[in-house]
């Protein structure tokens, strides 16, 4: 049996295979729409999440198969002081697979150990978020046709965000992937990822603060939010946060097959008037989104060579 | 000059860094041994300055491996019949369960206190072992 508990516990092999199945569901959907009758999907969220718990039920429920689940701690027996380990045993019991968001990190780990149940991490804490991941590189492959061959910006938060550090981890596994990392000198990626994963693998990538002077390089732009509370004080704030906001006069400067994605909610690193350019694809990010859930449910099921 | 009396049988847990031996006393346990057990601070010692080292008297069944987790530079030395019968250098165990604790707060062993803490050997060359459930780092002495 087995779980995804982070992005990178699929080989590149596998995750091939995956999107290609995320493929022919998106292509064919009503092949696929019998194929978990009869199957339960159980959303254990711990923490509240409108899009990827609904992104979820939509999957199983595209499938034909049903959901149950709870969706914040305090309408769950945690609310009681029962474990992880607990939660999943009983749980094991009332469905075939599940997908768990819960506040501390590790958590999904522990369910795994003891689930009967394949266990997916729909994210946990600061940690990871393996199907988002999963969601930008099948967001990518379809729109750009490859993975490899990239010149792929990151900008805003590039210190804190949880979606950045996974994608960069998944993203240098493939040839000639170009990395051009956006943010204030406060918000640089962390250390351990220059250090252990970019330069240990011989990664090119620069780090700068100018979004404007690198956008005719990118053939992809992964906007995060730079938020307030992250500065050290208001006037650097003050100075910084238009620079990292992607709006129309920005955009003048974008190849025209460069594409714009965020693992969303937006807040105001966008400006809506962005939100008209084809190029901008991050609501349609979500509905892929789907497909790849769908896949990866077939996938742990064992369900995907039917 | 302290002196302190020669085993005849037991283990001389050496060559740990000054200061480290309470800890190390901690680890093991050795509050629970009802044998004699000798905690030397601060010792001279041309390698190191000041070392610290624990001797304990009669045979011990622990596994002394994860010291080696904790400070690197650990030597043991087996004695029997007055001698040191062997010197036992040591090697990184692939996992360690419960010798050290995840200090990350957002860790799931942070608020369910019944989950092992269990870590991973993940860099035998810088001695990184990282926590199973939210992979923080933990690198020893």
């Amino acid at each position: 049996m087995r779980h995804l508990i982070s992005p990178l516990d699929l080989s590149v092999g596998e995750l091939e295979e995956m999107l290609n199945l995320a493929q022919s569901v998106m292509n064919a959907p009503e092949e696929y729409a019998h194929i978990c009758d009869g199957k339960k999907l159980a959303t254990l969220f711990y923490e509240p999440s409108t899009r990827t718990r609904l992104s979820f039920e939509a999957a199983m429920l595209n499938l034909g198969g049903k959901v149950l689940g709870f969706s914040s701690a305090d309408s769950s027996s945690a609310a009681k002081g029962e474990s992880v380990a607990d939660t999943i045993r009983i749980i094991s019991s009332y469905a075939d697979i599940c997908a768990m968001r819960h506040p501390k990190e590790g958590a999904p780990t522990v369910a795994a150990m003891h689930s009967k149940i394949p266990v997916i991490n729909a994210g946990d804490g600061g940690h990871n978020h393996p199907t988002q991941t999963l969601t930008d590189l099948f967001t990518i492959k379809e729109l750009t046709g490859r993975l490899d061959n990239l010149t792929v910006g990151m900008c805003g938060d590039l210190k804190f965000g949880r979606t950045v550090h996974s994608l960069i981890n998944a993203m240098v596994r493939y040839q000639n992937v170009r990395f051009i990392l956006i943010s204030p000198n406060e918000l640089k990626i962390p250390d351990y990822l220059r250090k252990e994963v970019l330069d240990a693998d011989n990664i090119d990538y620069i780090e700068t603060n100018e979004l404007e002077k690198h956008m005719p390089e990118l053939d992809i732009l992964y906007m995060t939010r730079v938020q307030r509370e992250r500065f050290f004080n208001e006037e650097d704030y003050i100075r910084l946060k238009d620079s990292f906001i992607l709006d129309a006069d920005k955009m003048r400067y974008a190849k025209k097959d460069m594409y714009v994605l965020h693992p969303l909610p937006r807040v105001n690193e966008i400006a809506v008037e962005v939100d008209n350019d084809p190029r901008a694809v991050y609501f349609e990010q979500a509905r892929f989104g789907v497909y790849i859930r769908m896949a990866l449910i077939l996938t742990l099921l064992g369900l995907d060579k039917k | 000059m302290l002196n302190i009396s020669g085993l005849n049988e037991g283990v001389v847990i050496d060559h740990i860094h000054a200061g480290g031996a309470m800890k190390i006393y901690e680890y093991l346990n050795l509050e629970k041994l009802d044998c004699q057990v000798a905690i030397i601070k601060n010792a001279r010692s041309s390698k190191m300055g000041k070392k610290d080292i624990i001797k304990i008297e009669g045979p011990l069944k622990i596994d002394l491996n994860v010291l080696g987790v904790l400070d690197h530079n650990i030597t043991i030395n087996i004695i029997k019949d007055n001698r040191i019968a062997s010197k036992e250098s040591l090697a990184l165990p692939d996992t360690v369960t419960n010798i050290i604790k995840c200090k990350n707060p957002r860790c799931i062993t942070s608020i369910e206190q019944e989950i092992p803490h269990k870590f991973k050997l993940t860099d035998r060359k810088n001695r990184i072992y990282r926590c199973v459930y939210c992979e923080s780092k933990f690198q020893g002495n």
